[in-house]
């Protein structure tokens, strides 16, 4: 049964690359890279069961952790132009964060 | 004991695997951004539950090993609904357009919902 979920991870896995690819936004590109980072997580976990070495878990725990990081970061660097903003308010007077845009061209 | 412990591991890693290639096929054909990041973020906390419960009906009760995969599943289940949400929230602010689907669903129920002004007949 492990070896069936992991070919339901690669199968899953391959949609996903499918939606990084056809992606119209960088969000959706965003999206579909996150949820690879999960189902990477779980393929190193399965694999490490299937092989009988469980040892693999330290790996998927800091796959785990670099996926969040990196999709947070990502998320930082489109909404506010750059990695770290100290505090609130910015030294140029504009705000932090853009307002909503009605429509927007967040292609790309 | 045993047995009993690899079926319910077996039974709880059939479902995830179900759950993961529904999610994969949702994410892939949902109509529009806002309908794929639901079906990802129940995507990716059912996933690890379901798989990561089921691999701890695996290991043979060794501690080392189900304290990993405790901490993996707190963290993804931690993560995954707070990385939702500051992608839905990123992609809002971003100003990508939501409402899509019900401006599709509207131009179609008023008929040839894709066809220009311009194909209209002179005469």
């Amino acid at each position: 049964m492990i070896t069936v979920t992991l070919v339901a991870v690669l199968v899953c896995m391959a949609l996903l690359v499918a939606r990084a690819i056809s992606g119209t936004s960088v969000f959706e590109r965003v999206l579909a890279i996150n949820s690879f980072g999960t189902k990477t997580v779980l393929l190193i976990a399965l694999h490490g069961f299937l092989t009988g070495r469980p040892d693999f878990l330290d790996l998927a725990l800091v796959y785990a952790l670099m996926n969040f990081v990196g999709t947070i970061a990502v998320l930082r660097f489109t909404s506010y132009g750059q990695l770290v903003a100290f505090g609130s308010r910015r030294t140029d007077g504009t705000e932090p964060m853009p307002p909503a845009r009605p429509t927007g061209d967040a292609t790309g | 004991m045993t047995e009993l412990l690899e079926l319910v591991g077996g039974v709880l890693l059939g479902a995830g695997a179900v759950v993961v290639v529904f999610g994969g096929v949702l994410i892939l054909r949902m109509p529009t951004f806002y309908s794929r990041v639901h079906a990802a973020s129940v995507n990716e906390t059912l996933a690890p539950l379901l798989i990561l419960l089921g691999l701890a009906c695996f290991a043979d009760g060794r501690f080392d090993v189900l304290v990993r995969l405790g901490l993996i599943l707190m963290f993804l289940l931690l993560t995954s609904p707070m990385s939702s949400h500051a992608l839905a929230k990123a992609a809002y602010r971003g100003g990508l357009p939501t409402g899509q689907y019900r401006e599709q669903q509207r131009r179609e129920r008023e008929g040839r919902g894709h066809s220009e002004p311009s194909e209209e007949p002179d005469a």
